[in-house]
């Protein structure tokens, strides 16, 4: 592995004094999918959340390929969790697709004929093109999933960060979205995410990091996704059988 | 009102001074307040208006115990700033405390209205004869109005417009969702401060003529209507500035033909009327379409069963449209008279005295069907 695209130093997240994430020291290399594990509450989407300054961290700071985050935006996409917004907005697929190169675009400047070609092109690529014109709350749990993923696609970024992107979507769907993915990979970019079913983690990612709180570790899931870590993490005797 | 009434009044609408000026101010104020409504109620912040308008009532008693002038600019800037010091409170105690936006809506608003009280009645008690008439503010007084709060709405309204088709694209997202605007490098803080001041302006125009109790109406009425006919965010904002107009115009029109009834009730009645018409009438999304898709929806299914048992009835046959007797149907409880005369209507049976047989036509379509329910389920 090669460069470090993410690099967190120190992280400290609290909501109310109580520490969600505590002391979080994080490499992630270029060009790895990984996935993020670890209970309910361990701070998982915290983590993200503060990674891109949604939150604000008490102490810590975040580079991407050696630069603050603020100066490195356009490398870095975000698909939120789908239960995040109110999905009875008065808009259409399309338009929300056409909401990823707003960040290119930046202030009072309104998205035109190349926006939405390449708003467009990224519906077809999650397998959404004939839905383009259909209003949000229209869309099924799956297709909205696939929608926020084509709004990240318009971004054309070299990291995504996803907060569980196969939350409540069928088997059809997810093999779809992973396949996106690791067609990501394959460009050279950078995945990370949010994920909670611990039986296709060797099948999907090639990286992972436990997290409950504190990093617990991380690295290529062929060395550390085992037993041992699993117990640390999820604090149960935790046996899975990983596939040699 | 009678035919003849109507054409007299649009005459005096043009003619009377202070017909005119009601009307013009009335309408602008319902288009400005339902094109902010809308995103107040998108930004699930229904309740802001209400505390922003009560907040701005201590305002308008201080302008006055400080200045002594009651003219209308004066104590609409006291609401002004009151208004926005109980905005950015209750921005505040979301922000710092974990109290969650409807307890901190409800701190500020009666904390603010309750003070706002305590000074109106501390002012009535004052031997100064310049006092009376600062409650007009509680419920409004239309006729108060004259032409230069007609300007200043205006301009208000084309400075509100401008911004917002200026911002558009930012307000838009900043709607739908707010942290992943933040995470495009936009400053989510700006937007959302630009909106609520917005809002706040609105609201303070609307004192004069609706008043601190009814005002919320005003942005959420119109709002509330127009999401019920439309799926996109440009036509929700031109069509609540459009009911709300015409709620400040028929209201106006209403209170003018009836000697004594206040202007800012009646518009706010007559904006919740297009409320009650949009629920009950929107095609989409109304309460009657609703149920009628529903029943109409039941009635096809119970054709589409009874057409099934008679193909599986038919199937076993090598004529399809050998004739049955209707009785074997009795096995099968989802049939009546009518539907079966409805599936004679639509050619896929035909009935001869007690019989039935199924045609060619009826055949495809129920083996069709059990076609589309497996694409469907797969």
């Amino acid at each position: 592995m090669s460069k470090i695209a993410v690099k967190v130093d120190d992280l400290t997240v609290a909501y109310n004094y109580k520490p969600v994430l505590w002391d979080i020291d994080l490499e992630i290399p270029e060009g790895v999918l990984m996935a993020i594990v670890g209970p309910n509450g361990a701070g998982k989407s915290t983590l993200i959340k503060s990674i891109l300054g949604i939150l604000k961290p008490i102490a810590g700071s975040v580079s991407i390929y050696g630069k603050p985050y603020d100066k490195q935006r356009p490398l870095v996409a975000y698909v939120p969790q789908k239960g995040s917004v109110d999905w009875d907005f008065p808009t259409t697929a399309l338009d929300v697709v056409m909401m990823g190169t707003y960040g290119s675009l930046g202030w009072i400047k309104r998205p035109g004929q190349k926006e939405k070609k390449a708003a467009l092109e990224a519906l077809e690529k999650v397998g959404m093109l004939a839905f383009k014109g259909r209003q949000i709350s229209q869309l099924s749990g799956g297709q909205q999933q696939r929608i926020f993923l084509a709004r990240a696609l318009v971004q054309n970024a070299s990291i995504y960060f996803m907060d569980e992107p196969f939350q409540g979507v069928d088997a059809s769907t997810e093999i779809a979205i992973i396949n996106i993915l690791k067609s990501l990979r394959k460009a050279g970019k950078t995945v990370i995410v949010v994920h909670h079913d611990l039986q296709t983690v060797p099948e999907y990612f090639d990286w992972v990091t436990f997290l409950n709180v504190k990093k617990i570790a991380t690295g290529p899931v062929r060395d550390i996704f085992n037993d041992d870590n699993l117990t640390k993490t999820y604090g149960i005797n935790y046996k899975v059988s990983i596939q040699e | 009102m009678e035919f003849m009434d109507i054409t007299e009044y649009i005459q005096l609408v043009f003619t009377d001074y202070t017909l005119r000026t009601i009307t013009l101010g009335t309408a602008i104020l319902g288009a400005v307040t339902g094109m902010l409504g809308s995103f107040a109620v998108l930004r699930k912040q229904s309740l802001l208006g209400d505390a922003i308008s009560h907040a701005a009532l201590p305002g308008i008693a201080i302008a006055f115990l400080i200045t002594g002038a009651k003219d209308s600019n004066t104590l609409l800037l006291g609401a002004l700033v009151s208004g926005l010091i109980g905005t950015f409170w209750i921005r505040g105690i979301v922000t710092k405390t974990h109290l969650k936006s409807d307890t901190a809506l409800g701190l500020i608003l009666s904390l603010f209205f309750g003070f706002g009280m305590l000074l109106l009645t501390f002012i009535q008690k004052q031997p100064n004869a310049n006092q009376a008439g600062l409650d007009k503010y509680l419920f409004g007084q239309a006729a108060t109005l004259v032409e230069s709060d007609v300007w200043i709405m205006a301009i208000v309204t084309g400075v509100c417009l401008l911004v917002m088709l200026l911002f558009w694209k930012e307000f838009k997202i900043l709607l739908f969702d707010e942290d992943y605007t933040k995470t495009l490098g936009f400053n989510t803080k700006f937007i959302d401060i630009l909106i609520t001041t917005f809002i706040v302006l609105a609201i303070v125009l609307g004192l004069q003529t609706v008043g601190v109790v009814l005002m919320s109406a005003m942005l959420l009425a119109p709002a509330a209507a127009a999401r019920q006919w439309t799926n996109s965010l440009g036509v929700m904002v031109f069509l609540a500035a459009i009911f709300g107009a015409l709620s400040g115009v028929f209201g106006t029109a209403i209170s003018a033909s009836q000697n004594n009834l206040s202007t800012g009730p009646v518009i706010v009645l007559v904006a919740s009327v297009f409320v009650v018409v949009s629920f009950i009438f929107s095609p989409s999304r109304g309460i009657l379409f609703k149920h009628i898709r529903f029943v109409q929806n039941r009635n096809d299914l119970q054709l589409h069963k009874t057409l099934a048992f008679m193909y599986h009835i038919a199937e076993t046959h090598e004529d399809i449209s050998h004739p049955h007797t209707i009785k074997i149907l009795n096995n099968f409880r989802g049939y009546t008279r009518s539907s079966l005369k409805k599936l004679e209507d639509k050619g896929y049976i035909i009935i001869k005295g007690n019989m039935w047989s199924l045609t060619d036509h009826g055949f495809e379509t129920a083996s069709n069907l059990y076609n589309q329910q497996h694409r469907t389920d797969e």
